[in-house]
């Protein structure tokens, strides 16, 4: 037998479509087979997984609170990819973004400025940038693979992070746990849903993304960066800068990680704490590319992810899973859906002649 | 033990996980193929061999065990990457968080739990020398390890499957028509890129700390991908950077015991530090990197 | 007596194309067989199913009277079928001596020896030491054409095999394969050019969209004839351009040094030439010399030092120093030689592919792009340069190799070019496209545009162009008047051997 793909004359747009939904039943099918071969309630878990996270007010509102950063980070990441230009120190990007939003409150934190709140967002997001822009700098100028440059960097940025907790910015109330101090009000975001610890962050995340929208459909310097990661050569014979898509591709990913690090800490946190980085910059990887690395497509890939979070949480507790299944289940999601991908792009028959 | 005893000892041990999962990228990418998932078959690889070895008190079956994870999560990887023609970076992130989750998985009941770690083996005569006889003190993976390594070299430069390796990872249409199975030879490479990197992973977990933590691997697979970046796909200068590596991580050991006055955390930054530095000067070098690069490296290929 | 090779209704499909429909081919011992078609007829398709690299859907393949199993090359070696591909199948990073051990049996030594013997009994000589990148094309098809050698075959496919070759290199060559013939292998020679098929070979096989059109003895009807076999109406007319009142200097290189960090490429040393408005300037030579990198310094895919950008001048002004973007400002267009991936993005539609040089047409309105204009842009194109594709939604990918030649032709022309630069215009076109787009070169030329073309077709050059320069190993020769040059003098400079 042999399997014999044909190139479309266009993308397939009901298979675009169909490729994540596939790519989730996949991976239910797996998980639930790998689950009882650990010897766990397969199906508790899956219900913990997949439906709890939508029972209830308080269930979404954590989903809408987890939506936030993931769809930020994602989108950013996202632009990056599909220029070629990969980025996989989002949380790197994230630490260092949290860590600049909070030197504000950490070293004020009797402040009572309102401007405290908008100098945190931008030191964060511009140290996110910063800390991705030195992965840029050194691919543009010496050549460096940026996926490697940017998952050192983010080794280093954890580090960077335990020892700012664990020594100088350590809280000399806080019972010796590593976390800064409580934040004042003004370095707080408002909650957008009262009652619930929902702020405006997902508000931000959703403006980005239309944001994101018309740089990849309208503009012509998301064509430009498109151009770059499809055929690198086309784009040099253009005139297309490699170099701009580069800065552009690390800048924005970092920019928005930085944002969404800045949002962690002025938000459900109130503080520095180490589980500022719970892999939220590794999973919007996953995001950005269940969400066919298109805007729209994202802002729902994020809303599915934040919901595998919660619903991971619920797991812990109600099926004795351990909070890895969540990532044993995000990599089968990615798996799943490259393998599907390629039935977008190509028709596959089986023939039955000929040798293999 | 005298710090330079110690610095001999330990080196070689610190520099063999990485060593061998790098081994086993070379082979991977002379062939063409980029695997980026390094570090979750590290990861499982680790966590198999841990919990293996701990029912069964048989470090043999822990790295066969161990081997056999690598490969199978390879193997989807080879799925993905030779007979999808999926973009090989994502698929290779994607192995990567699938072995790091199933590892925590694994894992998970035997956390802190320890093993005894195996004897060393004193090479008789070089073993008792004064100085450099720590040296020749090591366990049987690190002698193993570096005879594959010798074995590589030999088989790349000098052999008929060798050449046939390399051919495909230049030129896999040229080498489609003269008659080579590209596709099977790639998806060989990446098995034993796969076997070789769940055995680094085992041999970090049981041998060289003999101790169950989550995430122990710490980055340690990906310093494997850069090694052969900057070995520029040369068997010797690979050997050259793990052991590089190895000395640097235990510098930092060293730096924590004499109680430097850096932060423990500065000290174990220092290996991706270096890391970062040793990408940039030898990748702005761009004639040397074009004349040792894969030219088909990462690109998707079909009949 | 049985023919060494006899194929019988062999067909193959790829997808929804026949490449290959109920061909029937006799091929006997010492003979030179030629395989005549133009670019698309199906005869890569058919070497590549005697040769074993693909199966066929049907039909049946004889090897000395027996029926012959191929599913790969190795089986087709162990036959005694050797192959010369036209786009050879070497490998630089290895040595002539380690590409011949891949497939050849024999310590290194033995093959040494062995290739240095074969090497001067059929004037193939070529150090077995030297690394494949440094060789010349030339010399890459020798050590092809020695490879097959040391397996001492019966048969001896070559894929337009005096493609990569100058004029006086090609006799050289038919010298070898007669010698060869003479020693009772059997050789299959692909071509589409017709004088040459007549000169070396026996009989030829005529190919036309897969099939068998005839079989005959080339040397017995005309080139007239053997043309209507091939692309069933006799060859359309050459164009050649008529003199006429010349422009102003468009494009100008002076002293032009280009010394190439790439280990596999070619540096470029003193080049000088210029092209005027209502001229065409063909830059002749064999692919490799420095085409490329030729091209690159004139697009400005390569740029140069602001020291030195008086070394490139557009319209009288110095761009040495500017890219690709601001030289197409200054009304240069450029049609590349490879079309996916560099003249096109093969995963994008024609309409954005329409954008990727055509931008500054209207199509972007403050950074914005205006998907109206850029669709009625496309439309134009394809109306007007005849593309056929179900229209500006196709991507790219999905055109034959000719449709997306005129589409990229076309683009390019649309922008009005005062100087358009045309590498490789025909490579991998069908000969209705070809003589299309060599036509509207010379309308193009008529209207007064500059137009400079860099092509290793020799026949193609001297039909469209007014003035030939050579390109030799990164060196260029001085302006050599068409009217008044010969073949044997271009080819003269193609070997280097001019001074």
């Amino acid at each position: 037998m042999k399997l014999v793909f044909e190139r479309r004359e266009a993308a397939s747009r009901s298979a675009t479509l169909a490729t994540p939904l596939i790519a989730l039943g996949l991976t239910i099918l797996t998980s639930l087979i790998l689950f009882a071969a650990l010897g766990k309630p397969a199906g508790q878990a899956l219900y913990s997984l997949l439906l709890e996270p939508f029972d209830g007010w308080y269930n979404i509102s954590e989903l809408l609170l987890k939506m936030g950063p993931l769809m930020l980070i994602a989108q950013g990441l996202a632009i990056g990819f599909r220029a070629n230009v990969f980025n996989i120190g989002a949380e790197g990007q994230l630490i260092i973004g949290a860590i600049c939003a909070s030197a504000l409150p950490v070293y004020f934190p009797e402040g009572t400025s309102p401007l405290m709140l908008p100098a945190m967002i931008v030191m964060g997001a511009v140290g996110g940038a910063v800390w991705a822009g030195l992965a840029a700098g050194l691919r543009t100028r010496f050549n460096a693979n940026e996926i490697l440059v940017t998952l050192m960097l983010t080794l280093i940025a954890t580090q960077v992070l335990n020892y700012l907790l664990l020594g100088p910015w350590k809280d000399p109330h806080g019972f010796n746990f590593p976390q800064s101090v409580m934040f004042p009000d003004v370095a707080l975001l408002p909650i957008l849903l009262p009652g619930t610890r929902v702020n405006i962050s997902v508000l931000a995340a959703l403006i980005v993304s239309g944001l994101a929208y018309v740089l990849m459909r309208h503009r012509f310097s998301g064509y430009q960066l498109l151009v770059g990661g499809l055929a690198p050569r086309a784009a040099r014979y253009a005139g297309f800068s490699e170099d701009r898509a580069v800065l552009m591709s690390l800048l924005f990913g970092g920019l928005a990680a930085g944002f969404a690090g800045a949002c962690e800490v002025a938000g459900p946190l109130g503080q520095l704490q180490r589980s500022v980085s719970t892999g939220y910059g590794y999973s919007a990887i996953i995001v950005a590319y269940l969400g066919g690395l298109n805007p729209l497509g994202i802002v729902i890939s994020a809303f599915l992810m934040a919901a595998l979070f919660i619903g991971g949480d619920n797991a812990m507790v109600s099926a004795d899973l351990p909070v890895a299944a969540v990532f044993v289940f995000q990599g089968l999601l990615l798996v799943f859906y490259l393998g599907s991908l390629t039935f977008i792009r190509h028709r596959v028959t089986f023939s039955w002649q000929g040798p293999a | 033990m005298t710090i330079l005893a110690f610095i001999l000892a330990g080196t070689l041990a610190a520099a063999t996980p990485m060593l061998l999962a790098a081994l086993g990228e070379l082979i991977v990418e002379r062939s063409g193929v980029l695997n980026l998932g390094i570090e979750g078959m590290m990861a499982l690889g680790a966590a198999i061999g841990f919990v293996v070895t701990y029912q069964t008190q048989n470090p043999y079956l822990g790295f066969a065990a161990a081997a056999l994870g690598g490969i199978a999560l390879s193997m989807v990887f080879a799925t993905l990457a030779l007979a999808l023609t999926a973009n090989q970076v994502a698929a290779g992130l994607a192995i990567g968080v699938l072995g790091q989750g199933m590892s925590s998985l694994l894992g998970k009941p035997l956390e802190s739990q320890t093993l005894n770690a195996p004897d060393k083996l004193g090479i008789p005569g070089l073993a008792d020398l004064p100085v450099i006889g720590p040296l020749f003190d090591q366990d049987i993976v690190v002698y193993l390890t570096l005879a594959l390594a010798v074995a590589i070299w030999a088989v790349l430069n000098h052999s008929k499957l060798g050449l046939i390796i390399r051919a495909v990872g230049e030129n896999p249409s040229a080498a489609r028509a003269v008659g080579f199975p590209v596709l099977r030879i790639r998806l060989a490479a990446i098995a034993f890129g796969g076997a070789l990197a769940g055995m680094a992973g085992a041999y970090a977990s049981t041998i060289y700390t003999p101790l169950w933590a989550d995430g122990m691997i710490a980055g340690r697979g990906w310093i494997a991908v850069a090694l052969v970046v900057f070995g520029t796909w040369q068997t010797g200068r690979i050997v050259f950077g793990a052991l590089l590596f190895g000395a640097l991580s235990l510098g930092g050991l060293i730096g924590q015991a004499a109680g430097v006055g850096l932060p423990s955390q500065f000290l174990a930054s220092i290996p991706y530090i270096v890391t970062i530095l040793m990408l940039a000067v030898i990748s702005s070098n761009r004639r040397r990197m074009r004349l040792n690069t894969i030219a088909s490296l990462g690109q998707p290929f079909s009949n | 007596m049985t023919p060494l090779l006899q194929l019988s209704g062999v067909s193959k499909r790829y997808g929804g194309v026949h490449a290959n429909s109920g061909i029937d081919l006799t091929v006997d011992a010492g003979s030179i067989h030629a395989i005549l078609g133009e670019n698309g007829a199906g005869k890569s398709t058919l070497m590549k199913l005697i040769y074993g690299v693909e199966v066929p859907d049907e039909g049946q393949i004889l090897w000395k009277g027996q029926p012959a199993h191929l599913s790969s090359p190795s089986d087709a070696r162990r036959l005694g079928i050797g192959m010369v591909f036209q786009h050879f199948s070497l490998f630089e990073t290895l040595t002539v001596v380690q590409n011949m051990a891949l497939i050849v049996p024999g310590s290194k030594a033995d093959l040494s020896a062995r290739i240095r013997e074969l090497g001067e009994a059929f004037g193939l000589s070529v150090d077995p030491r030297a690394m494949v990148h440094s060789l010349s094309v030339g010399e890459r098809q020798r050590v092809e054409i020695l490879r097959c050698l040391l397996l001492n075959p019966s048969l001896l496919i070559l894929d337009e095999p005096t493609s990569v070759l100058p004029p006086q290199s090609v006799a050289l060559l038919f010298d070898t394969l007669r010698a060869l013939k003479d020693k009772g292998i059997a050789i299959l020679f692909i071509s589409h050019k017709l004088e040459e098929i007549r000169d070396l070979c026996d009989t030829a096989t005529i190919l036309r969209q897969g099939k068998v059109t005839a079989q005959l003895d080339p040397r017995e009807g005309s080139a007239r004839d053997l043309a209507t076999l091939m692309i069933g109406r006799p060859m359309p007319p050459a164009v050649h351009p008529t003199p006429h009142g010349l422009g102003d200097q468009r494009l100008e290189l002076t002293g032009l040094d280009y010394a190439n960090d790439d280990p596999f490429g070619v540096s470029l040393k003193d080049i000088s030439l210029y092209v005027r408005g209502g001229e065409i300037l063909g830059i002749a030579g064999i692919s490799g010399n420095g085409q490329q990198e030729l091209a690159a310094l004139i697009s400005g895919e390569i740029t140069l030092p602001a020291s030195r950008r008086d070394v490139v001048r557009l319209m009288g002004q110095p761009v040495g120093d500017l890219g690709a973007a601001k030289r197409r400002t200054r009304r240069f267009a450029f049609v590349p030689e490879d079309r996916l991936g560099r003249g096109a993005v093969p995963d994008m539609s024609l309409a954005d592919n329409a954008l990727l040089t055509s931008h500054s047409r209207g199509l972007v309105q403050k950074g914005f792009i205006r998907r109206q204009a850029e669709r009625a842009f496309t439309a134009d194109v394809i109306a007007r340069f005849d593309v056929r594709t179900p229209g500006p939604q196709a991507e790219a990918g999905a055109l034959s190799g000719g449709n997306l030649q005129k589409f990229i032709m076309g683009r390019e022309m649309m922008l009005e070019p005062e100087v358009l630069l045309v590498a490789q215009p025909t490579w991998g076109v069908d000969i209705g496209a070809a003589s299309d787009i060599r036509q509207r070169l010379v309308a193009m030329r008529n209207e007064g545009a500059a137009i400079l073309v860099i092509s290793e077709e020799i026949d193609e050059l001297f039909e469209i162009c007014d003035r030939l320069q050579v390109l030799h190993k990164g060196r260029l020769s001085p302006s050599l008047d068409v009217a008044t040059t010969t073949v044997d003098e271009v080819g003269t400079w193609m070997i280097g051997a001019a001074t």
